[in-house]
């Protein structure tokens, strides 16, 4: 078995970044990314990047994110810059202190490039790229859309769009984690969990790297959880912070891929778990289950990193990168 | 209606019906004062501790008279001294600690402090701030407290088993801190909980949170308690548990549209009215914020009604904010005199 220690990606701007870019850019909602920023801006996200991606590789982890520090409406960005979406009030992000820019979809989701742009920019810094995408379930339900104008529709042009999007990546990219809250925190209806398993079908579809779909603030539903088993994806991860429980009652019941993901560090408190901690969770985890061995555990924060202050965002990559690596039985 | 409020009738008050007008509590500082801490926080400057102090003194006594000058029945100093609502009481309990400013929306960061230890308290958290402001004041003055379960809820747990453990710990310290207010004379304190909007489900949390803050407080002490930005049919009628004198809701913001949640079961409580919208930089008319008034008079009799802003207005800009308040008194005192007449009659007994 193999431990890959990584993150979901989304990390707090780096103090000098932040205080620069809060600078240049203003304080209001009209002053977020656009995606085109002009070049003195571009220029601090550049150098965002390279500090992340050093951070990564100082820390130790096995696979490095782009950082994505242009993401000012976390994981609503890929639409909030798309050019037929228009950005409204800021609403609430999940149950958590946090808002960003409602994107109204008001055309077709055509092909953007924003997200492949950042990553050929990182795949030059390292050798074992992360892409870190929003998941098509929890994408279109943070937008609202004024287009497609039904519901399923939406979901499967999300979708599409998303595939389109990770198609453009650069090879380098060897790993795609596509985070889905809302099939945690929503309860999705009969057919609606079949649909939202068919878009992420459509995005792993689309790319050779290997796809992980990671959900959080709670785990799937029985059903969802099956249809999520049929896709093509390579493994399935899971919030052991929030729904330990009930999420390895899911595994324990019906199994899951030969791959899996563990969310087994908090991504929203500043208490840093020590590496032995981390190890004891995924070996508790591996403990309750009958399945023989997994080919590899990642082993990630159980959400994105920005809500918590950049030293201990640092602290807590240290410890996962002392994690990582060929594990003996 | 609660015994205590008709301590704040100013002597001599003009008409018979008395609504008791008054803020929420924060008020947007003189940019002067945002140039001191600049300097005060500048290691190069020579601007040193004292200069700091005598700036907020100055501006702690030039809110306080504005607010009276806008003719409010009860006033606080607008949180001069105060820099954010959960950061303020949070360097000034043990057990915190900072670690850097974490994103809440775009580029606007605050600093979320986390709880390492037990919370225990040290040194006073307002007691100078009220004394200074009674001292410098005419009127009776408020003290606007952040809740517990708000500091709770707003901080990075590390050391509790859960937030609600933390929350009764800080209500505790709630409690002795109201303690020492009300030894100094404070006589009217509002408890701001805006965290509670956002998980709803928690208001028996803060129902245990209060009883706790209020355990051996006096009578006569007026206790309120803030609310904003939710859907309140959620925590509605649990509110009217609360051991509060008076509940202060945002109503003008939605343009009063939940104000039927509080029509049934009948409203027990005394209260505090938004009348002008706090996120709006344009005064209300003296003609709209009567009518806004007469929304109130639809839930509680005018022996029951406070009037007040919806929020803190620091946001807006020094002059909306002031024209705000004076217009609300102005319609306050309007209101009084047509109920006194009988060309307004309430509709709740």
């Amino acid at each position: 078995m193999t431990v890959v220690s990584t993150t979901l990606g989304l990390f707090p701007l780096p103090d000098d970044a932040r205080e620069r870019l809060a600078d240049l850019k203003g304080h209001q909602k009209e002053d977020l990314v656009s995606g085109d920023e002009s070049a003195d801006i571009e220029a601090v996200y550049d150098e965002a990047r390279d500090d992340l991606l050093t951070r990564q590789t100082d820390a130790g982890l096995d696979r490095a994110v782009e950082g994505q520090a242009r993401w000012d409406d976390m994981l609503a960005h890929p639409l909030a810059v798309h050019e037929n979406v228009r950005t409204e009030g800021i609403v609430r992000y999940y149950d958590n202190n946090n808002f960003y820019r409602d994107p109204v979809v008001t055309g077709d989701l055509t092909h953007s490039g924003d997200l492949a742009r950042d990553l050929e920019k990182a795949s030059a810094r390292t050798d074992d790229l992360q892409a870190a995408v929003p998941g098509p379930y929890s994408l279109s339900r943070l937008a609202t859309d004024e287009h497609y104008g039904d519901s399923q529709e939406f979901l499967a042009a999300v979708g599409d769009f998303l595939a389109g999007e990770v198609e453009a990546f650069p090879d380098a990219v060897e790993t795609v984690f596509v985070l889905e809250p809302s099939l945690a925190t929503d309860s999705l209806d009969d057919g609606e969990d079949e649909r939202a398993a068919a878009a992420i079908d459509t995005v792993a579809d689309s790319t050779d790297a290997e796809v992980v779909v990671q959900s959080y603030w709670g785990t799937y539903g029985e059903k969802l959880h099956a249809h999520l088993l049929d896709t093509q994806v390579s493994a399935l991860g899971y919030d052991l912070v929030t729904a330990h429980d009930d999420a390895t009652y899911l595994v324990q019941e019906y199994g899951t891929l030969d791959s899996v993901s563990l969310g087994v560090v908090d991504g929203q408190n500043t208490l840093v778990e020590s590496p032995d901690t981390i190890e004891e969770r995924i070996e508790w985890f591996e403990s309750q289950i009958p399945v023989s061995e997994f080919d590899t555990v990642y082993a990630t924060p159980n959400t994105e990193l920005f809500y918590l202050p950049v030293n201990k965002f640092q602290a807590k990559l240290r410890a996962l990168g002392a994690v990582g690596g060929d594990a003996d039985e | 209606m609660s015994e205590n409020r008709e301590q704040f009738r100013p002597s001599g008050h003009e008409n018979d019906q008395f609504l008791l007008t008054t803020v929420v509590g924060s008020y947007p500082k003189p940019s002067w004062l945002n140039r001191a801490r600049d300097l005060h926080e500048d290691p190069e400057s020579e601007f040193d501790d004292d200069d700091w102090r005598e700036a907020q003194d100055d501006a702690s006594r030039l809110i306080t008279n504005e607010h009276e000058r806008a003719g409010l029945d009860v006033i606080v100093d607008g949180e001069m001294r105060r820099n954010e609502m959960v950061e303020f009481f949070a360097h000034r309990i043990d057990g915190y600690e900072f670690n850097g400013p974490v994103k809440v929306w775009g580029h606007n960061y605050f600093d979320k402090p986390s709880v390492t230890d037990e919370v225990e308290y040290d040194e006073s958290w307002l007691v100078s701030e009220y004394e200074f402001t009674a001292d410098v004041a005419d009127r009776p003055v408020k003290v606007p407290i952040t809740g517990p379960y708000t500091l709770a809820s707003w901080s990075f747990n590390e050391a509790y088993e859960d937030e609600e453990a933390l929350a009764y710990d800080l209500a505790d310290l709630v409690n002795e801190e109201i303690e020492k207010l009300v030894a100094a004379g404070a006589r009217y304190i509002q408890i701001d909980e805006p965290a509670l909007a956002t998980t709803p489900d928690d208001h028996a949390i803060v129902g245990e949170c209060l009883e706790r803050i209020v355990s051996g407080i006096p009578d006569d002490v007026r206790i309120g308690l803030h609310v904003c930005y939710g859907d309140y049919s959620r925590i509605y009628p649990e509110l009217l548990d609360y051991p509060v004198d008076e509940l202060d809701l945002e109503l003008a913001n939605g343009d009063y549209d939940q104000l039927d949640v509080f029509k049934q079961p009948e409203f027990t409580k005394d209260l505090a009215l938004g009348v002008v919208d706090a996120h709006v930089a344009e005064v209300e008319s003296v003609e709209q914020i009567e009518e806004n008034i007469q929304k109130g008079l639809e839930v509680v009799p005018p022996e029951r009604l406070t009037v007040s802003p919806d929020c803190g207005v620091k946001l807006l800009p020094r002059e909306v904010a002031y024209g705000k308040m004076e217009n609300l008194v102005t319609a306050a005192r309007n209101v009084e005199a047509k109920l006194d007449t009988g060309e307004i009659t309430p509709d709740a007994e």
